[in-house]
């Protein structure tokens, strides 16, 4: 009997280990996303491959970007410094599984916002940090001016897996176009087809289009059109089912517009708590128990302004200043005749 | 306890670990889907897929189902598969008997081209034809008629297309070759057996499949026009050809550097296969009369294939899956267009992932088994 004794206790030793695990992950606890970023000390965000603008990683390994500086707010409210992040390149096929795996707490990466993908795959959206547009960008010499010169058999490069696939399909139908879809895993790969002249046009995103033509050998020789086809805002995504941490990441974006909005800079946070306008105060953390909601002090949307800085630094450091879209569009405040417009923080 | 016992009791234990851990994960991974609201099944396979594919076998567009876009991917993943393990068979047993040639300059090239190009990673061999490609070739507005009716341009190979009238009856009068020849095969063989005298089998066969087609172009009303690629201004500079078959660049390099790179392992294969038989067979073959021709075909080729074939049929299986590498540079195959985008737009990650491992388990063992088939049949037959 000896003989299957040790047989015997490796079984049981298995099927032990095996209760464990399956106990622990059916006590999901409300607020798990957050006890555990506290735990490691770091927030693990995911970021696109590289996107000039967006999330770009420099020769030292830094990211900078408007979409990495939601993550860095989300660390600088939960953990008190915005380099406590852990960011995770992605590409677009990749994103939605490592975020409902947990391999990622936040996805902040150039993400358009649909139905499909909200309801569907186990995500949530928290808010929209760009308001972006699906264009075309061909080559000067063309002749092109306007989508309306588009004729049948035109050949277009673009990224697979995104909406860009299914607006640019919609779109050739709605003007019975015949055209060839030539569809890529990476962007890089993309840029570099459609700038040997695989492809007549480059669709993605507008803000895409600007960013990677600074990538083509010869930025100058290729124009975006002027239509936009699509509406495509873009924002971080969470996973469904932790309504606390959701909370976090929205209201560390919105805390970051809001601060635009009332004039308070990473420069003015500080004398900011002196206010007389009680919303300003309650943003700079001297007034009102906003973080108790969340479970965090009352000094969180401090820390993101003074150490990430309001939504309009952000872009202006990341987007405007690098030549990209110095225009804000759409994306400036609602005061000021664009489309940003976020609740009140009260 | 007795023997058996003894025997059974361990394999049950292994089977019951076996199935727990399975049980687990499956288990497992319903909870977690069920925990962050995602459903499982396999009905969006009928459902719309709404993307467009750049290159299809059959009728495509983005208003059929995500089966359809599956088939698609099968489809082109066969194609590449087909065409690459054709060109890698071929290059593979000319430079395989390079290799052995006794010439210094060709068994030396041969064996440059084997060093070269096994030893560099396959995903650079397709991103350096792919990018290398696209940097060389001209834009169509430039390109130069190759024989006057080919186009090799940026945008693909232009070729011209067949355009067939009373297409059935050639191809009956093909079959009626095949068949002819096949009986003429049989008879000349009973009559080597029982005379001993040898029938020019080869040239009959060669004289049918030419002269019952041409019989179908000058009495069976058949005719044969060519279509040839057209160029069409899309814009100032911007160009297409229309009309005849275009074979995307994609298709082309991923081809090209899926059967240079497998071709190098099949050469090894032959060589080791050619070089595994006796001289003495040689010898002792060409002692009782053979003539060179005899000697290979006869005596050295049946010995060497019983050692090529069983390796080969791994290289095969890997050029297959490499095949997969397609994504990288837009070539619509399986897992480009179902893996890749299908995946992305339905979210349906456990479902489609298992899919198209079964699929390309499915494809491999389907060539295991053919060459299996195939290995069994050329074996030695001990009586």
């Amino acid at each position: 009997m000896f003989k299957y004794l040790k047989q015997l206790t490796s079984l049981v030793a298995m099927v032990a280990v095996l209760f464990t695990f399956t106990t622990e992950t059916m006590a999901a606890k409300k607020s798990k996303t957050l006890k555990n970023t506290q735990k490691k000390g770091f927030v693990r965000c995911g970021v696109s491959q590289g996107l000039p603008g967006f999330s770009n990683a420099d020769a030292a390994g830094n990211w900078t970007g408007i979409d990495v500086d939601v993550c860095r707010a989300v660390a600088a409210a939960v953990l008190g410094d915005a380099n406590k992040v852990k960011f995770t390149p992605l590409s677009a096929k990749e994103r939605f599984t490592a975020l409902t795996s947990g391999e990622i707490d936040i996805l902040s990466r150039n993400t358009t916002w649909t139905l499909s993908r909200d309801a569907d795959i186990g995500l949530t959206f928290v808010g929209v940090n760009f308001y972006d547009g699906q264009g075309f960008m061909v080559r000067k010499s063309s002749g092109i001016t306007s989508t309306s010169q588009f004729k049948d058999g035109i050949s277009a490069c673009t990224n697979i897996g995104t909406t860009t696939e299914l607006n640019m399909r919609d779109f050739f139908n709605s003007k019975g176009i015949s055209y060839e879809p030539v569809a890529f895993e990476k962007a890089d790969e993309v840029v570099a087809a459609y700038d040997a002249g695989r492809c007549d046009t480059y669709t993605t995103d507008k803000s895409g289009l600007a960013a990677q033509r600074t990538k083509m050998s010869n930025p100058d020789e290729h124009i975006v059109l002027p239509e936009t086809v699509s509406k495509e805002p873009l924002g971080p995504v969470v996973r469904q089912g932790d309504s606390v941490w959701e909370d976090i990441v929205r209201w560390s974006l919105n805390a970051m517009i809001e601060a635009e909005e009332y004039g308070i800079t990473s420069a003015n946070a500080d004398s900011m708590k002196t206010s007389d306008n009680p919303a300003v105060k309650r943003l700079v953390g001297a007034e009102g128990e906003l973080g108790a909601a969340f479970g965090l002090d009352n000094e969180w949307s401090l820390r993101i302004i003074k150490q990430v800085g309001n939504y309009g630094e952000s872009y202006k450091r990341n987007i405007a200043d690098t030549g990209i879209l110095p225009d804000r569009g759409p994306n400036e405040l609602w005061t000021k005749g664009g489309i940003l417009y976020v609740p009140p923080a009260r | 306890m007795d023997l058996k016992l003894q025997k059974i009791i361990p394999q049950l234990i292994t089977v019951l670990v076996v199935v727990l851990v399975f049980g687990f994960f499956t288990y497992n991974a319903q909870i977690n889907m069920e925990n962050r609201g995602i459903d499982f099944g396999y009905g969006f396979l009928s459902q719309e897929s709404s993307f467009d594919v750049q290159f299809s076998l059959i009728e495509y567009d983005g208003s059929h189902s995500y089966f359809r876009a599956y088939l698609v991917g099968l489809l082109n993943t066969i194609l590449v598969s087909v065409i690459g393990i054709i060109i890698a068979t071929i290059l593979g047993v000319i430079v395989g008997v390079a290799r052995l040639s006794p010439n210094y300059l060709i068994n030396q090239f041969a064996a440059f081209y084997v060093e070269f190009f096994r030893n560099i990673p396959l995903l650079l061999q397709i991103f350096f034809w792919y990018f290398a490609a696209l940097r060389a070739l001209p834009l169509p507005q430039d390109a130069d008629a190759i024989l006057g009716v080919f186009f090799l341009t940026i945008k693909g190979l232009y070729v011209p297309a067949f355009v067939w009238e009373n297409l059935n009856v050639f191809l009956y009068s093909i079959i009626a070759a095949i068949i002819a020849i096949v009986v003429i095969r049989i008879h000349a063989r009973k009559v080597q057996e029982t005379q001993g005298k040898q029938l020019p089998v080869f040239w009959i066969s060669v004289g049918l499949i030419f002269i019952l087609p041409l019989l179908s172009f000058l009495i069976g009303g058949v005719s044969l026009s060519f279509e040839i690629p057209k160029l069409k201004q899309l814009a100032t500079t911007s160009f297409k050809y229309e009309g005849g078959i275009s074979l995307p660049p994609e298709l082309i390099a991923l081809t090209l550097s899926l059967a240079l790179y497998t071709a190098t392992f099949i050469a090894e294969c032959v060589r080791a296969g050619i070089q595994g038989v006796g001289k003495g067979q040689k010898e002792a073959a060409a002692s009782i009369g053979l003539n060179p021709n005899q000697v290979l075909k006869l005596v050295v080729m049946p010995q060497a294939l019983r050692i090529i074939i069983p390796p080969t049929t791994n290289q095969y299986l890997n050029l297959t899956k490499n095949s997969s590498l397609a994504a990288a540079i837009a070539y619509p195959d399986l897992v480009l267009v179902f893996a890749g985008t299908a995946l992305m737009q339905t979210g349906k990650a456990i479902e489609i992932v298992s899919i198209t491992m079964f699929t390309y388990l499915s494809l491999s063992i389907s060539i295991s088994i053919l060459m299996n088939w195939y290995n069994k049949k050329i074996a030695i037959k001990e009586k």
